[in-house]
């Protein structure tokens, strides 16, 4: 029986199993590719990688620093060998079952193994599904395709619908005969830009493609021209492709599932939910370890860390974890004389939100966040900052104030800042330090992190959010205390864009707090349905029909993802009694919305506009850039300025995006409330910003376009960075050098890669945004949501 | 929010202007020199140095609006300026001359000045007006997008003609192969077409696809049964190509008048400038 089997030989398996190796501990490494680091593998070539977090220090048998793929792939390869690693490719683990000790390891091949330690470390990017058809795993089929330039004069079949098929299909069309094999009638699933490519090779015949076609099976012809025929069923009976290779683009199938099938346990079905481990990377199942991107640490050095470390953790030994020093060093100035596991300790006993959090999640949480110690009266973020971190005392008192009457104390254990982090808007109090306190600032990624995976934290964040947000809006004067049983009956919704939060003529049993997301509101006229106005986050809806009568004279829908806060009637009535001048309030705003519907009601041109700008995503915008093509001539300056400003490529493209009216949107980011981008950057490197509140891509981006994929607009581009502009001088008098704003495509230097870039709002630039400053007629402005109704209303 | 350079900071450079005019010429009536009024009194050379100055100023909006990043204020706000200020170059100039015109350097001077201002003027103008009456004319689209759907529509044509007799099949597609659009200024100004069709054997003029759809209607009164169908589509999507041609070629044309008068302004400012300085070396050098 081997003493431990490493699964993946991803940089969390090698290091592993070189560790292994090295201490003299029998072992395998278990890869189910025929390559070590199948991720890797598939970066692009050439790619610089990055080993971020720069202050981490490496622990590993094996060399890691910065550099080509290449390089780096070969290192590792010489490094396991030169240690003796007992590595297995073409292993796919089926199956593992077994306790600590007795662990018994199934491939897909039937062999199975014997362990008594099981290291898994398998990374997210599942393995590729197969055909499933007889003849799958003839070499005659590929599930990747790392350069389409390799094959010539080929016959291929490229199977799948996806935005990888059609590239590869694409790329491979250049010099071969290519056939797609689609199962359903469309491409449905692809990207815009892909299905207009896919589409007119198949016009122009360069492809040929298969709708409603699966694959049958696949038949290897000896000693022909062709290497095998690919047998397929279409919806008029059965086909035959002669052919040199198939490439099966189907995706991959998440390993979630499979690693569940193990036994370990993930706290909810949350997509991004990591499984819960201890602080020695041990799952739910003793003797079962988890490394790497699978536990939740996106990054190469992280995953090799950690694969030294559950090896010596397997052994007894007792070794402090590579990130110590830098803990050492946070917790520095802090007056306790205890070591790290005992403040952080000692920081989860004091703070109640953080108890039910496990050590190794809380490790890494406290490595994210920043242990600040503020002089007394210094102001710990302002109102309306941008801000969206998340704070907790660990050490005396803040003072929170809502406005110049409401100020609060806050003791140690209890947290703040809270709502913008849940809203993603501006900061609704500005918070003062008290005497000798000590606070935990805990990035936004972080504990949305930690959201998502901890129940308990989940619900401590949701429940304080609504009292501290009726408090806010409704019962200023309240205190908490008498408020609580209020809030107990307020509910949390969420909503899918377009879903009707209520509808016109329903009866109004409840007001509607948006708590993040926005919303539109529309009214039944001649047969349509007008929208009348726009509603942001942190405002009250549905008010309108409780004040006075009892139907809803308007239909609201969710403009984007939307969540809300509902109280229902008896609960606003308690609140009308409790707080005086509330009435008043809300009849002012509803007066003012009156007039504001009354005045959009009889344009349906200004409503189709609100539509428009709604589709476009300006439902979760903080400030985005459009243009009035009625002033616009179309100069571009606001493109090279753009250009000019950022490393000669620029941010927005003026031409692209859809234009109504006269309003066009540019292909350019919105600074969003909750940014899609931001959820998946493994060196957290998408940040947001102070005031502006602008979304930026800091210079730590390792290239990894996960960015890309996942903003909804396609704002984001990778790029390389390219020299500065030319004198102007040098070009107007001697017409030498480029022309300002043309960005030179030439690289800087040599490691140079490509990484994620986008708008960021000029932040480094005095004067604010570069292309509207550079607009010589008017017409680019920039835009918060709030401005929206006014632009609408000036375009009547 | 927004607002076009006109109305840049409530006008602001309009009532500077305006002032400095209001100013000028109150100096003017007011002013009573031993000779008659010209450049060369008190008032005329203060008229001129400001007159001067502000050329320099103008002409240096051509760095000012390529310097994107430590430009000072904002692009709008110097074109507006530019445009105001521009403006009353023509009253405080020509007080400055005291109406005193001749064939020399001086006037030379004068008239390349009031060339540059003019064709400004039109420029303000074509750049108030071109932008909207484009956008209009291709309903929010962009040329991009048209020229797509010319070739969407082209390869329409090609596919439905594919079946039908040899000499359509000539006809359109030489009229698709031989269509032009855009080329020197001048034909993009005057929007010349010339596109040309041939027609068994002899290639003719094809302006506007005229001479194409009247063969094509000729063509589908002799042509029968299926074959007649099929034509009347053809026909049909022709037409439609031919309207998308219109736009882009009339989307062209404006394009032109709207940037035309920059081949004026900007060459010409640059004569000033020479003129300008030729005119003051030799007012110091004769005087
Ligand atoms: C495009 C891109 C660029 C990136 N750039 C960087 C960068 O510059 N710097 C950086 O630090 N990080 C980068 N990353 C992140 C980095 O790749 C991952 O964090 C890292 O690969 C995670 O390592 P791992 O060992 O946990 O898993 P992986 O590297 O994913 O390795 C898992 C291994 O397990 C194998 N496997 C899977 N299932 C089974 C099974 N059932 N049986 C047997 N074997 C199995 C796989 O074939 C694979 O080889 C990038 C990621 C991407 C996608
Ligand atoms: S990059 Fe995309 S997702 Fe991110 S803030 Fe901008 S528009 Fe939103
Ligand atoms: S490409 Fe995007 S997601 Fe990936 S590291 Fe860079 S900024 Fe983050």
């Amino acid at each position: 029986m081997l003493e431990v089997a490493v699964i993946g030989a991803g940089p969390g398996g090698l290091s592993a199993a070189a560790r292994c190796a090295e201490l003299g501990v029998d072992h395998v490494l278990l890869e189910s590719s025929p390559k070590i680091a199948s991720t890797i593998q598939k970066y692009q070539k050439g790619k610089h990688v990055m080993a971020e977090p720069g202050i981490l220090p490496l622990r590993s048998p094996i060399e890691f620093d910065a550099g080509k793929r290449e390089e780096i792939l070969d290192n590792w390869e010489t490094g396991i060998k030169a240690v003796g690693v007992k590595i297995r490719y073409g292993a796919e683990v089926k199956s593992i079952t077994g306790e600590q000790g007795n662990f018994v390891i199934t491939l897909t091949n039937g062999e199975s193994l014997e362990a008594r330690h099981v290291i898994l470390g398998i990374g997210l990017q599942g393995n590729p599904r197969q055909l499933g058809v007889p003849g799958d795993q003839a070499d005659v089929i590929q599930y990747t395709l790392d350069d389409p330039d390799e094959y010539k004069n080929e016959t291929i079949a490229v199977v799948g619908a996806g935005d990888a098929a059609i590239e590869n299909a694409i790329a491979l069309a250049n010099h071969n005969k290519v056939f797609i094999i689609n199962r359903k009638d469309e491409f449905a699933r692809a990207k815009e830009g892909n299905l207009n490519l896919m589409m007119a090779a198949i016009d122009a015949g360069t492809i040929e493609c298969f709708y409603n076609s699966a694959p049958a099976a696949v038949e290897l012809l000896e000693g022909q021209e062709f290497r095998a025929n690919l047998q397929l069923k279409t919806s008029t009976g059965e086909a035959n492709i002669p052919l040199h290779r198939i490439i099966a683009r189907l995706g991959a199938i998440p390993p979630r599932s499979l690693v569940e099938s193990f036994g370990i346990e993930f706290p909810n079905s949350d997509q991004n939910a990591i499984p819960a481990l201890t602080s020695q990377y041990e799952s739910n199942i003793k003797g079962m370890y988890v490394i790497g991107a699978l536990g939740g640490y996106p990054l190469i050095k992280q995953a090799m860390n950690q694969g030294y470390e559950v090896v010596e953790y397997i052994l007894g030994h007792d070794v402090k974890p590579a990130d110590h020093d830098l803990l050492a060093n946070k917790f520095n100035g802090l007056p306790y004389d205890l070591d790290v596991d005992g403040v952080l300790a000692l920081m989860q006993e004091r703070i109640p939100v953080f108890a039910g959090v496990n050590a190794l999640q809380f490790r890494e949480l406290m490595l994210d966040s920043k242990v600040l110690a503020p002089a007394k009266g210094a102001a710990i973020f302002q109102k309306n900052d941008y801000t969206n971190t998340f704070f907790t005392i660990l050490e005396g008192s803040v003072d929170i104030e809502i406005n110049a009457q409401l100020r609060i104390s806050s003791g140690v254990g209890s947290f703040f800042g809270e709502m913008s982090l849940m809203s993603g808007r501006r900061r609704s109090a500005t918070v003062y330090a008290g005497d000798q306190c000590v606070v935990i600032e805990t990035p936004r990624r972080s504990m949305i992190k930690l959201i998502a995976s901890v129940e308990a934290v989940k619900r401590v964040l949701d429940e304080t959010f609504i009292v501290r947000t009726i408090q806010q809006k409704f019962a200023p004067n309240t205190p908490i205390a008498e408020l609580q049983p209020i809030a107990a009956r307020a509910k949390i919704h969420q909503y899918q864009p377009r879903e009707v939060i209520f509808q016109e003529g329903d009866e109004a049993d409840t007001l509607h707090f948006i708590r993040n997301g926005s919303v539109t509101v529309s009214t039944f006229i001649d047969g349509r349905d007008v929208v009348m106005s726009y509603v942001p986050a942190n405002t009250p809806i549905g008010e309108m029909a409780l004040l006075g009568n009892t139907t809803r004279t308007a239909t609201v829908t969710a403009a984007v993802k939307t969540e809300t806060i509902s109280i229902d009637k008896a609960s606003f009535n308690l609140l009308l009694e409790r707080s005086s001048g509330l009435k008043e309030r809300l009849q002012a705003l509803v007066q003012e919305r009156h007039a504001q519907n009354v005045a959009l009601q009889s344009n349906t041109e200004s409503s189709d506009l609100l539509s428009f700008l709604m589709g476009q995503g300006l439902g979760e915008a903080t400030d985005v850039l459009l243009i009035d093509e009625d002033i616009c001539v179309g100069c571009d300056f606001c493109e090279a300025a753009c250009a000019a400003t950022h490393n000669g490529t620029s941010r927005l493209n003026r031409k692209a995006g859809p234009t109504f009216a006269h309003i066009h949107v540019p292909t350019s980011c919105r600074h969003c409330e909750d940014p899609s981008c931001m959820k998946d950057c493994p060196p957290d490197a998408i940040q947001r910003g102070g005031l502006g509140g602008e979304v930026f891509i800091g210079d730590n981006c390792i290239g990894c376009g996960n960015c890309e994929r996942n903003c909804p607009y396609g704002v984001i581009q990778m790029a390389y960075k390219t020299e500065a502009p030319d004198s102007y001088w040098r070009w107007m008098l001697f017409g030498l050098g480029q022309k300002p704003g043309k960005g030179k495509a030439a690289v800087v230097g040599e490691s140079s890669f490509k990484q994620a870039v986008k708008c960021d709002m000029c932040k480094d630039q005095h004067g604010g945004p570069a292309c509207v400053r550079a607009c010589p007629t008017g017409a680019a402005m920039r835009l918060s949501p709030e401005e929206f109704v006014d632009l609408v209303n000036v375009v009547r | 929010m927004h607002t076009s350079f006109l109305s840049h900071a409530g006008g602001r450079y309009f009532w500077l202007a305006l002032v400095l005019i209001i100013a000028c010429c109150t100096a003017y009536l007011l002013d009573e020199p031993h000779q008659a009024p010209n450049g060369g009194t008190w008032l005329g050379y203060t008229l001129g140095t400001m007159g001067a100055l502000l050329i320099l100023w103008l002409l240096y909006l051509g760095r000012r609006k390529r310097n994107f990043i430590q430009g000072w204020g904002t692009v709008r706000g110097w074109v507006s300026a530019h445009v105001y200020l521009g403006g009353s170059l023509l009253v405080v100039a020509t007080l400055h001359s005291g109406f005193q015109f001749g064939i020399n350097i001086h006037t030379l001077a004068y008239v390349l000045m009031c060339l540059v201002i003019f064709s400004g003027g039109y420029g303000v103008w074509a750049y108030v007006t071109y932008p909207a009456a484009r956008n209009e004319l291709k309903r929010s689209q962009t040329l991009d997008d048209i020229f797509m759907q010319l070739e969407d529509a082209d390869g329409q044509l090609k596919r439905e003609i594919g079946s039908l007799a040899a000499d359509i099949r000539g006809v359109v597609t030489s009229a698709i192969e031989r269509t032009e659009v855009g080329g020197s200024l001048w034909a993009q100004l005057a929007a010349v077409d010339h596109s040309k069709v041939i027609i068994d054997g002899v290639v003719h003029a094809n302006p506007d696809q005229v001479k194409v759809v009247s063969w094509l209607v000729q063509r589908l009164t002799i042509a029968e049964g299926a074959e007649s169908k099929k034509l009347a589509g053809v026909v049909r999507d022709y037409g439609a190509r031919q309207k998308l041609l219109r736009v882009i070629r009339a989307d062209i044309r404006f394009n032109g008048l709207q940037e035309v008068w920059l081949y004026l302004h900007v060459p010409l400012s640059f004569g000033l400038l020479a003129a300008l300085i030729a005119h003051i070396v030799s007012v110091f050098i004769y005087w």
